[in-house]
């Protein structure tokens, strides 16, 4: 029952996560995620047919905003932290190959 | 006898009485902080300058009668995942090494309305990810009680500056129990409120929809006037619950005649030290001689409550640090190669280990195919924990349990097996998932002379229930101080 | 060769006409330096939070109920979860598991006149992404985050569509709805309105659908009506030559009239979506939903019943103008102030046109104001002007939006009424053409034009010419 993690499964989820692990690190996590995934089947005892899935614990609803323009020039405050920076725009490795 | 001995409001009313300025409140913090930190490095950024100039525009707020809260003029230390503007904003992530937030977090904006000096930023486990405080990427807090232990997390930084002395107060945040299990390792006390009751605006997220901030101090009185500071409606946070009031002293009173107190039999079973189980026992007993109705009952379902956080916390999580990509703030590895190296480099570089773990977890369990299994079998099991609490709300007004299952753990210890740490959080997480306030009261010291601390839970919005039974708790015996005060 | 039935669906993306964005008070319109436009929400600032603008529920559920849908009274967020710079928190707030509307449908007539229903499947909210610009030469992209967090609408139909021909009549009527309920100006160019096409072939006959290919970076209707054309060869070329088409994303590229695939290893595509926990469930209760209902605006058909009952206008002149919502608005703004239906839709079906023909204009980029079409209309009926002056300064009010009456005056354009003036000028045209005037009088009636031609160009044109030739004719 025990949970393998499979190299192509690590892989896939550094993919999604944008996560680069060296060999080292790839074994641990297979092995750290197959524990934990082994620990979370735990919840399958559980049995929860016919119960609604609760995201939010009140029922709070309808939070809303009107449509007034309160803000004004956010250039500064937005790339004040910015790793580089192009004049008013944030610089990023080229995104098309073109 | 330093300032830093004192609490935040017996310190409070000094200042207000002109006994103490402001000022020499801030230098007497900034004292202690110089000569504890070294021993026990509960900061990642101490802002002495700020604190120095804030205290004398304080003081003369409050000389010309513009200030005159309980809270005035007295310094206080924040855990370093609330904005603060113009302040280093780490999350004790490499990542966010750089980061000097904008704008500032709306709990600690209504903390400065209240005359709060900011004295810096505590020290956590990154991004509150950890039991501990060893997963922070600036080095390990210790325990003021015994610097070889750790002093819990996440907001472990935030505990230990109070029960150093560093400083009369402090915020943390808590997502699985980051303040109420740090507080009962170090001897204080920390209230987790109500789910929705302080803003999480500015508060960077780990588990949105279970995270919350809340004070930690030295004593109930503290943390109930800290908690009606930082309570507010914001319309900045959706999730904000607009409640009837924010008057939380008129709980304290020394009286629990008739108050229906629960025991979870479940919460007292294998794996629970037996000199903490005593402990807390004996406080029930204390609340029972004062006129409590004590009961043990069964709670159920406490062992599906961590394996259901996880999943929750750690999607959340996975999500909400995404944005953390070298694109618009905080670190950006040196070379790359095109963007998704980019990404790959920085976030591989600037995230810890357990803060990787987490966010792989949390990929894994949203992705295509195992969403119904893991993620929506989570959110059921969610539903159902609330329900048992909803049950045990209409018998009691009260449950009384350990904040942990141990004492804190040697340095160390826990990194290992990570598995162990999460099962340590096994009285607190529940809390989280059912948005449900929480206390944690010292009740006692291990044979080992560490802090032991007992739980209180409250249904939601009734925080004046479990204020009210710590503080009669609490008049039973005296603060003990840790040896670094 | 086998024959095949090309099975499309749209996926179509619409820019709400709200002020602000949808999760912060950061203003949405366009221009303006990069990043102005922006703030700790829609930058993805760590510690800030998401606040829905009420105005996008409204136009979503306005939308949902034009096109006969249901309406998901109880309603969330879900993020999508995918890294890429113009997406600054990389997540996108959108729609899942509760879009707001679903199950509609809108009519459109085909090419043969008969009607066919296309089915709506959802309409869900979510933000749109800020914009790259790529360095020519560099090795860099900037970011430009004024346009994150724009609220969209997109608009999922059934694959109910098997030509492009009915692809540009979906649009075309989904956009003239929209329109029609200020909900967005919908313009293919400028990017209010994009549509992506998926499309699968099968085999005429066969029930069962072909995997299809999503195509992406569609601009306007031509653009569209190409894409489907090269995609649905390029399929049936695959399938002939044994081959199986793969399902993906690919990018369509007008000039070239090419498409290539999006793919990379780092896509994965799989989204993640999950419940956004920042935001609480919408509640849109019955008597909201009537509120909306009731505030619903005239569609069309209303509208061109009304055109020919209370404005009499022809059947064929209300049809063009119903048309365009644009049009529509300055046809009714315009005839309002000067109380001329029927010129008013005159300089419109005639002048307008021709003028957008010229410029090859749609309405939407119309931008005189009904007040000069007015003011216009007026200065011609009442002859201040004649009609060639008349024709003339209508172009400067579709060019410029100049104020006619101000423009007349200023000009001096005014037609010459004044008797005396006109009857000295016709006295020295007589005078100074002998030879004419004998040719009119010995019976030569095109003489009469001449000296009529003679007489405007002394006037500068600012005679009334009827005038001119009643005089003509009683001094000859």
């Amino acid at each position: 029952m025990a949970n393998i993690i499979s190299d192509e499964t690590i892989e896939y989820v550094g993919i999604l996560a944008k996560l680069e692990l060296d060999s080292e690190e790839k074994e641990q996590a297979k092995k750290d995620m197959g524990r934990m995934l082994d620990y979370i089947d735990k919840l399958n005892e559980l049995d929860t047919d016919g119960v609604e899935p609760m995201s939010h614990v009140f029922p709070v609803n309808n939070v809303f905003r009107e449509d007034e323009v309160c803000n004004g020039d956010g250039r500064e405050v937005t790339l004040a932290n910015a790793p580089e920076r192009k004049e008013d725009s944030f610089v990023v490795p080229k995104t098309i190959v073109g | 006898m330093s300032l830093m001995n004192l609490t935040a409001v017996g310190l409070g009313k000094k200042i207000q009485n002109r006994e103490v300025s402001a000022p020499e409140a801030a230098k007497a913090a900034l004292d202690a902080i110089e000569a504890k930190e070294a021993e026990i490095n509960s900061f990642v950024t101490v802002d002495s300058e700020g604190a120095l100039k804030r205290a004398e525009e304080v003081q003369k707020l409050i000389d010309e009668g513009k200030l005159a809260g309980p809270l005035a003029g007295v310094p206080v230390a924040i855990k370093d995942n609330m904005c603060t503007k113009g302040l280093l904003t780490t999350c004790s992530s490499k990542i966010l090494g750089n980061y000097i937030p904008m704008f500032t977090a709306e709990a600690v904006l209504n903390l400065e309305k209240a005359g709060a000096v900011i004295i810096g930023k505590t020290n956590m486990d990154e991004f509150a990810m950890g039991s501990t405080t060893e997963t922070s990427a600036f080095g390990p807090t210790k325990n003021p009680w015994d610097t070889g232990h750790v002093p819990g997390g996440s907001s472990g930084g935030s505990c230990a500056a109070v029960a150093a002395e560093e400083c009369p107060y402090a915020l943390g945040s808590d997502t699985g129990g980051s303040i109420r299990q740090p507080s009962s390792f170090c001897g204080v006390t920390g209230i987790k409120p109500t789910y929705g009751t302080v803003s999480r605006y500015g508060l960077i997220a780990y588990g949105s929809s279970l995270d919350q901030i809340g004070p930690v101090a030295k004593d109930v009185t503290d943390c109930v006037a800290i908690l009606e500071i930082i309570s507010s409606y914001d319309k900045k946070d959706s999730t904000s619950v607009k409640r009837e009031n924010y008057n939380f002293t008129s709980a304290l009173e020394d009286n629990v005649k008739g108050m229906k107190i629960g025991i979870p039999a479940d919460y007292f079973g294998e794996g629970l030290d037996s000199e903490v189980k005593e402990a807390v026992l004996n406080a029930a007993k204390e609340l029972e001689k004062k006129g409590a109705v004590i009961e043990e009952f069964n709670l159920s379902l406490v062992d599906y409550a961590i394996p259901a956080y996880y999943i929750i916390a750690c999607a959340e999580a996975s999500s909400n640090l995404a944005r953390f990509d070298g694109v618009k703030y905080g670190y950006r590895t040196e070379d790359y190669n095109g963007l998704h190296n980019m990404y790959k480099k920085t976030r591989s570089e600037g995230f810890g280990a357990e803060v990787k773990r987490r966010i792989m977890l949390g990929s894994f369990v949203l992705s295509s195919g195992y969403y119904d299994a893991y993620y929506i079998k989570a959110l059921k099991t969610k539903a159902l924990i609330k329900k048992a609490f909803d049950n045990a709300f209409n018998k009691y007004d009260v449950i009384l349990g350990p904040a942990a299952p141990q004492t804190a753990p040697a340095l160390g210890e826990s990194l290992s097996d990570p598995l162990k740490m999460y099962l340590g959080d096994i009285y607190t997480i529940s809390a989280n998932l059912a948005g449900l306030p929480g206390i944690t009261v010292p009740c006692g010291i291990s044979s080992k002379s560490l802090p032991i601390g007992l739980q209180l839970l409250g249904n939601c919005f009734e925080e004046k229930n479990i204020i009210r039974a710590a503080y009669a708790f609490e008049q039973t015996r005296e603060y003990a101080h840790s040896p670094l005060a | 060769m086998k024959q095949y039935e090309t099975v499309i669906g749209l996926e179509v993306h619409v820019e709400l006409a709200t002020k602000t964005k949808i999760f912060c008070s950061c203003p949405t319109e366009f221009g303006g330096a990069p990043n102005s436009h922006t703030c700790p929400v829609c930058t993805g600032m760590p510690g800030s939070l998401p606040v829905l603008n009420k105005k996008v529920v409204e136009y979503a559920v306005a939308v949902g109920l034009a096109t006969n849908c249901s309406i998901t009274q109880n309603c969330k967020f879900d993020r999508k979860n995918y890294f890429y710079p113009d997406n600054p928190q990389n997540y996108q707030i959108s729609q899942l598991y509760y879009p707001i509307c679903r199950n509609g449908g809108i009519e459109i007539t085909t090419e043969d006149g008969t009607t066919k229903t296309i089915g709506i499947h959802e309409i869900h909210m979510e933000e749109d992404a800020g914009k790259l610009v790529h360095d020519e030469w560099g090795e860099s992209s900037l970011v430009d985050f004024n346009r994150s967090g724009v609220p969209l609408i997109e608009i999922v139909s059934e694959p109910d569509m098997r030509s492009a021909e009915e692809v540009v009549a979906y649009l075309d009527k989904l956009r003239l709805i929209i329109q029609y309920l200020g909900a967005s100006d919908c313009k293919l160019q400028e990017g209010s309105m994009r549509a992506d096409v998926n499309l699968s072939i099968r085999e005429a006959g066969t029930e069962e659908f072909g995997t299809r290919t999503e195509m992406k970076n569609l601009n306007s209707f031509k653009a569209i009506a190409r894409a489907i054309e090269a995609e649905k060869e390029r399929q049936i070329d695959i399938i002939e030559s044994g081959g199986k088409v793969v399902q993906e994303t690919r990018r369509w590229d007008d000039n070239k009239e090419y498409s290539y695939a999006m793919r990379s290893k780092e896509d994965a595509q799989d989204y993640r979506y999950f419940p956004e926990p920042d935001l609480v469930p919408i509640v849109i209760s019955d008597s909201w939903l009537e509120e909306i209902k009731l505030s619903q605006p005239e569609f069309r058909d209303e509208k061109l019943k009304r055109y020919e009952e209370e404005y009499k206008i022809p059947a064929y002149d209300a049809q063009i103008i119903t048309g365009n919502k644009h049009l529509a608005d300055i046809f009714e703004a315009a005839t309002a102030i000067c109380n001329n239906p029927k010129k008013v839709s005159n300089w419109l079906m005639v002048e307008t046109m021709r003028l957008m023909k010229e410029n090859d204009m749609e309405p939407e980029q119309l931008k005189f104001s009904p007040e000069n079409l007015a003011k216009l209309v007026n200065l011609a009926e009442s002859k201040v002007i004649n009609s060639q002056t008349a024709k003339e300064v209508f172009e400067k009010v579709f060019s410029d939006d100049i104020d006619p009456e101000k423009y007349v005056e200023e000009n001096g354009l005014k037609t010459v009424s004044d008797n005396g003036a006109l009857r000295e000028v016709v006295q020295k045209v007589i005078e100074e053409n002998p030879q004419p005037v004998e040719d009119y009088h010995n019976g030569k009636k095109k003489a009469m034009g001449f000296l009529v031609g003679q007489i405007m160009k002394e006037m500068k044109g600012k005679a009334d010419p009827a005038m001119a030739n009643s005089i003509l004719k009683e001094l000859l």
